[in-house]
């Protein structure tokens, strides 16, 4: 797999995700400067990373989903390659238009970093296809504004479409606003397109890749990416 | 001819907290009257913050020097070596006034401006801690400081990019008028490509790097060295305004240009930006600086020679480049969206000299500058020596299990999650040990080896002892650097107290640094950074003398830490250790029994050492599964913490005869560890440490879902659990 991971002025969590992809996928990603206008040739999966692009200082993610790269990003996932965004990721693929609706204040008003309990809602994604549906995740967050809004007709859709890839839920699987660690509409912890090549997730699968560090959950969404494009191929 | 707009009056130079005496000793170093540009670089470089003029002849004591140090105090950051060419920067320092005054700019701040320090030297910061001291909880102030505090270096931190992995926080109504926000930072570089503020070579260019320079923070060090009034509201102005993002891109930049060999000296514009950094990088080279105020980027108009010279503005540096990789250093720079500009150079002169619009608006000779800053032997009365609190006069208000309950829920004792929440402690993927423990672990690279890092100080203990509160607080860090399996390596100190002035203070100063001073050297335990916040006073009253220890420990195998957490039922739970039953100064006697007086648990050194030995061993053996220091709150504190860290209760033996049980089980004696092993190694753990000479005693097993004392009612762990995290939340609600 030939991974990109794309560095924006602000990103702060490349390492983490250029490490994850090293060590669950084998290879290491190139890292793309946000006023490239390219992507390597070749590249499979494009992740945008966890940070505060620009400083965050105006609406998140809304100066990153206007950079120069985000033009090629578009292009690559408008062919159907696939697109990992991770929390300010997820953040710059709503404002870019990639996915659809929000992530405002979390509700409790504050930033809040802990563990929070995943539930892989639909396993029929590249994204997802290393875990089974209803597989319960222990995942980290690290956010200010994860708060996930979408209009209603837009919630329908997601739901319909079965778009809706993760859920905050409590660590039996079960949704209770206890354990919505944010307040999230539907208890939204992460999203596909509409043709599933495009994710974006508030946590941090790539936090837990490793047992050293308490937990390999995270190991699955990338090992299932790895098996996606083997079985393209 | 150097303009003099407007005159310096003896007002003019009270104003810039200079004594008469030391505007005295300006004339007769420069041998006519100063211009207000310079009088406003005098007062920057001489005082208490900058020059340490009340401090330096104490601290000159401190123990500093072991092998493995590679830099000890008077640099940007202390660097310790840890093997495999790779080393360590870190330091400790206070932004306690900026953050009274103005709660998260001021802590922001002060997570930037320590950052700053440890990446100017080259290291790539992996992890920061911070040490938090506020007023009484009913105080009308201290939510909103804790509240802004905490948002203010969470902000900083979490968007710059380090995780914030440990810290502490404590409450007391002598911080009322005068918060304590004491931030620490950590990186690692390569042994060998460490850089330094001595400036080299004559005729090279003075480059200006990062944000560009506006008028906050104008006097915010002289601010920083004086009393607070009524009138600390109004001091807002001086506090600056912090900008993670433009840090970030700083650091970025600024190792990428240390990486390409561009950098001869560098120092970053922290407290008296513009003016320290040159002059220290100028007097460090015994070189001149010549400074074209012209060229600096400013973001307001009209800014005088004065304004600029004083800015505290933030993410900002300074740096002597290599004149043949001026222009890649730039194009760096501007890569980032960095400003980049030449705005001096190196010269033979050993004279600060510096321009603005053709003028000469100061010309100053540059060591004297900073060596001839006054240097002071205040006078010191030493603190009385309390007696010592007998367990028999303290009648216990409540059954056992009713205090540990209690205990569990006050404010200084309660769970910190609702802080450390906060901060993004997870960033780097490197931390193997989240807050809540002993010590912080994160590992090193890809491993196997990890940094164990803790912040401590007990302030209680200084104000009735400073020499054992001062010797305290290092052995403290020491043991909980132990009690993950760490090797100490070295401390940062950062020395908060009231106004050197008063005899009274500087005395429980010269106690706590030469008991700081005894603990690193019996311990080997140098000290290699330092900050000193004096006049931390409102109104005449002074906080509690609160001499914050950073410590740094090593961890050979991050697989081998050990964490508080009791792993399984039936282990066998040892105490290592000697308990005596010492309730002076304990929460115990100060939060159930509203007793404030007596002697602070004394701490044996040599003791420390051996039992720090005996429990590193075995640790480093695996033949110890948990392990928590005894501190705050004594052993069944202790104990209660390492069940609700892991749901796993205790059946616990009752206390030696000689010892009343809630003197025992609440006492604070020092130099102990809770250790838990399996059953059938209990006996040699137990053999070998008398051989040690050291104290050992079975408190029991672990066992079932609550604590069992005993002769009182069993305490459910979930339920002790919910009493430890209720308060803080609570509190912050407006609920407690």
């Amino acid at each position: 797999m030939k991974a990109a991971v794309i560095l924006f002025p602000g990103s702060n969590r490349e390492r983490d995700a250029v490490r994850a992809l090293r060590l669950v996928c084998g290879a290491n990603p190139s890292v793309v400067w946000h006023a490239d206008h390219d992507l390597p040739s070749g590249t499979d999966l494009v992740v945008l990373p966890g940070g505060f692009s620009y400083g965050d200082y105006l609406r998140c993610g809304a100066i990153a989903a206007r950079a120069p790269i985000m033009d090629a990003v578009r292009r690559h996932a408008a062919h159907g390659g696939l697109v990992l965004g991770i929390c300010n990721g997820f953040q710059i693929l709503c404002e870019s238009g990639l996915l659809p609706g929000v992530l405002m204040r979390n509700a409790q008003l504050r930033f809040t970093c802990k563990d929070s309990y995943l539930r892989v809602e639909h396993s029929d994604t590249p994204f997802t296809r290393g875990y089974n549906a209803g597989q319960v995740l222990r995942i980290p967050v690290a956010h200010g504004e994860g708060n996930y809004v979408a209009d209603p007709e837009t919630l329908a859709q997601l739901e319909g479409e079965g778009r809706i890839a993760f859920r905050y839920c409590a660590p039996d699987g079960a949704l209770d606003p206890k354990w919505n660690i944010n307040g999230s509409i539907a208890a939204i912890a992460g999203i596909v397109s509409d043709r599933r090549n495009v994710l974006g997730l508030m946590p941090h699968p790539e936090n837990h890749v490793e047992a050293a560090l308490g937990s390999t959950d995270g190991r699955g969404l990338f090992a299932g990416l790895v098996e996606h494009l083997a079985q393209a191929a | 001819m150097i303009p003099n707009e407007p005159q310096i009056t003896p007002e003019l130079v009270a104003e810039h907290g200079l004594t008469p005496e030391e505007y005295q000793r300006i004339l007769a170093l420069i041998g006519r009257t100063p211009s207000v540009t310079e009088l406003g670089i005098f007062s920057a470089m001489w005082n208490e913050h900058c020059s340490y003029k009340s401090s330096r002849v104490h601290l000159r004591t401190l123990h500093t020097q072991a092998p493995w140090v590679v830099q000890g105090p008077g640099e940007n950051a202390g660097v310790v070596s840890i093997g495999d060419g790779l080393a360590v920067a870190f330091k400790m320092e206070s932004h306690n006034h900026p953050s009274y005054i103005e709660p998260y700019q001021g802590a922001a701040t002060g997570v930037g401006g320590i950052l700053r320090d440890v990446f100017t030297m080259g290291a790539r910061p992996v992890a920061c801690l911070n040490s938090l001291s506020f007023g009484d909880p009913e105080h009308p102030k201290t939510r909103h400081l804790v509240s802004g505090v905490v948002a203010g270096i969470g902000g900083y931190g979490n968007s710059f990019g380090v995780p914030t992995v440990g810290g502490s926080v404590r409450f007391d109504t002598r911080y009322d008028g005068n918060c304590l926000v004491n931030a620490m930072a950590v990186g690692l570089i390569e042994v060998g490509k460490i850089f330094y503020a001595k400036a080299v070579g004559v005729g090279n260019p003075v480059v200006y790097l990062g944000s560009k320079t506006g008028r906050d923070g104008i006097h915010g060090a002289t601010m920083a060295s004086a009393e607070f009034g009524a009138d600390a509201e109004e001091k807002r102005p001086t506090v600056q305004v912090g900008d993670p993002f433009a840090e970030k891109l700083l650091l970025e930049a600024c190792l990428e240009i240390m990486a390409k060999d561009c950098v001869i000296a560098i120092q970053d514009m922290g407290a008296a930006g513009l003016t320290c950094s040159a002059v220290e990088m100028g007097a460090k080279g015994d070189l001149g600086i010549t400074l074209d105020l012209d060229k600096v980027p400013c973001r307001e108009e009209g800014m005088t020679a004065y304004e600029m010279m004083l800015s505290e503005s933030q993410e900002r540096m300074l740096m002597v480049l290599k004149p043949e990789k001026e222009a890649e250093a730039e194009a760096i720079f501007r890569k980032w969206g960095l400003d980049f500009a030449v705005v001096g150079e190196t010269t033979a002169t050993q004279r600060f000299l510096v321009r603005h619009r053709g003028e000469v608006m100061a010309d100053l000779p540059i060591k004297e500058l900073g060596d001839e800053a006054p240097v002071y032997h205040r006078p010191f009365t030493e603190t009385p020596e309390p007696e010592q609190l007998l367990a028999a006069e303290v009648e216990p208000p409540l059954p056992l299990a009713d205090a540990l309950e209690k205990l569990l829920a006050t404010p200084d004792l309660c769970s910190r999650r609702w802080v450390w929440e906060q901060y993004d402690h997870l960033i780097l993927g490197n931390t193997i040990q989240r807050p809540g423990g002993d010590s912080a672990v994160v590992r090193i690279d890809d491993g196997p080896k990890g940094l164990a890092l803790t912040t401590d100080v007990t302030p209680r203990y200084c104000e009735a002892n400073p020499f054992e509160g001062g010797k305290q607080a290092v052995a403290e860090a020491y043991r909980n650097l132990v009690a993950v399996g760490a090797r100490p390596l070295a401390v940062t100190d950062n020395l908060n107290f009231g106004n050197p002035e008063r005899p009274e203070i500087m005395g429980q100063f010269v106690g706590c640094v030469r008991g700081i001073a005894e603990a690193c050297r019996e311990l080997d335990f140098p000290v290699v950074a330092g900050n000193v916040s004096l006049y931390n006073e409102t109104n005449g009253r002074a906080i509690l003398p609160t001499p914050t220890i950073g410590g740094v420990g090593l961890i050979e195998d991050v697989a081998l830490a050990t964490t508080i957490a009791f792993k399984a039922p039936n282990e066998a739970i040892l105490l290592i250790g000697e308990s005596q039953g010492w309730l002076g100064q304990s929460l115990y006697a100060r939060d159930l029994c509203g007793i404030t007086e007596g002697a602070p648990p004394p701490v044996d050194l040599a003791q420390e050492r051996k039992t720090g030995d005996l429990v590193r061993a075995l640790i480093r053996e695996q033949t110890a599964t948990a392990v928590h220091d005894v501190s705050d709150g004594g052993l069944l504190v202790a104990l209660a913490e390492m069940a609700i860290a892991s749901g796993i209760g205790a059946r616990l033996y009752g206390a030696p005869v000689m010892i009343p049980p809630h003197a025992f089980w609440f006492g604070e004696d020092q130099a102990r560890y809770v250790v838990t092993v399996a059953q059938d190694a209990a006996e040699a753990v137990i053999v070998r440490a008398r051989a040690a000479g050291i104290t050992v005693r079975r408190l029991g097993q672990t066992a079932g879902d609550t604590i069992n004392l005993p002769g009182e009612r069993p305490l459910l762990v979930k339920v002790l659990g919910e009493a430890h995290e209720r308060w803080f939340p609570a509190y912050m609600a407006g609920q407690a």
